[in-house]
């Protein structure tokens, strides 16, 4: 980019800047395999365009050890979509949403750790996919609830055939939704927040 | 038809979250002309996170910023948060939080700190949260 034209770089449409007001921000991770709806809630609850932020990991050579410092080393990019809701005029929410591969987590500061709690997006298509994001978020201690975007193709299971095969105990929210329905979205958020206030009552969050 | 079936884990099972952190030695590395380039040489970094929101203390960049620090301020006007920096200017996360931390240091910008989850959540906040949510 040519930063020296820097008065072009388009930034928040003017009814998309927080006010000044604007104290603290909080967030919640939406966290899925690839394709399971992640980009869409978040687009769909989110209150400005969605945006993406990115981060570049640099792979170690395998087994090749001759590439260094050519242009040939490989780069990856990941990339993280994310969406804003204004809660009140001291208070923002963002939501990212964020590949399941816990080896891309460690790239953004605290994604997981500083996060009020996760949303897993799973598709009964490709159940597995989601077992081992859940296993890390159940080692890191970052509550979460589970959320089945319903595909019009994709098998439909029973909650309770859901929570055996997941393992989950009884407490652990499990709901269906619509990802590209904003009020279905709002909804997932709305039985998460309830889960962790829940938690935050009973003082059962580790 | 039943699904595949998986197995619980709890807190602190498992291999301890190693980020296999990019093996780079002296003078190798991935954008390093870029890199350095953008973030100047000293590469400390402030503690911030993809919500901290960025303040600009004054609308007017000085003549001293380079090109994207000035950017960033102009940016920053108004709050605005490390990841939403990284996506208007097309830059990676962590070569925004050295910008910021720059900033930070020249006392250019202000940052907010988030709310960060912590053994027991204050239940106010999450009962705004809840609140903000319902009126979407």
């Amino acid at each position: 980019m040519d930063f020296n034209g820097s008065d072009t770089i388009p930034g928040p449409r003017a009814e998309d800047q927080l006010p000044h007001t604007a104290q603290s921000a909080v967030k919640i991770v939406i966290v899925g395999g690839f394709g399971v709806g992640k980009t869409t809630m978040v687009g769909s609850v989110s209150e400005i365009k969605p945006l993406t932020t990115e981060e570049t990991m640099t792979q170690a050579g395998i087994g090749v050890d001759d590439n260094y410092g050519s242009p040939s080393k490989t780069a990856t990019t990941v990339a993280m979509d994310f969406g804003r809701i204004r809660i009140t005029d001291e208070l923002v929410l963002y939501l990212f949403g964020t590949p399941g591969q816990e080896r891309f987590w460690f790239l953004w500061n605290g994604l997981f750790e500083g996060a009020l709690g996760a949303v897993v997006l799973v598709d009964t298509r490709r159940l597995e996919v989601s077992f081992d994001v859940m296993g890390r978020l159940e080692e890191r201690g970052v509550p979460f609830v589970v959320a089945v975007n319903s595909f019009p193709d994709a098998p439909r299971y029973p909650i309770t055939d859901l929570r055996s095969a997941l393992d989950l105990s009884e407490m652990i929210p499990i709901v269906e939704c619509d990802v590209r329905r904003r009020a279905s979205s709002r909804d997932v958020l709305m039985t998460l927040m309830r889960f962790l206030h829940s938690l935050a009552m009973t003082g059962s969050l580790t | 038809m039943t699904p595949p079936q998986r197995q619980r884990r709890t807190p602190g099972q498992g291999t301890p979250a190693q980020p296999a952190a990019p093996a780079r030695k002296e003078g190798e590395g991935g954008n390093p002309e870029r890199l350095y380039v953008v973030a100047g040489p000293d590469g400390e970094r402030a503690d911030i996170d993809l919500v901290t929101l960025i303040v600009a203390r004054s609308p007017d960049p000085p003549p001293s910023a380079t090109p994207e620090q000035a950017a960033l301020l102009r940016l920053c006007v108004a709050p605005l948060s490390v990841a939403e920096l990284s996506a208007y200017l097309s830059l990676p996360f962590s070569v925004v939080t050295v910008l910021i931390t720059e900033l930070l240091t020249a006392e250019l910008v202000q940052a907010r700190s988030p709310i960060v989850r912590k053994a027991l959540p204050d239940r106010s906040l999450l009962e705004a949260v809840m609140h903000g949510l319902q009126r979407l």
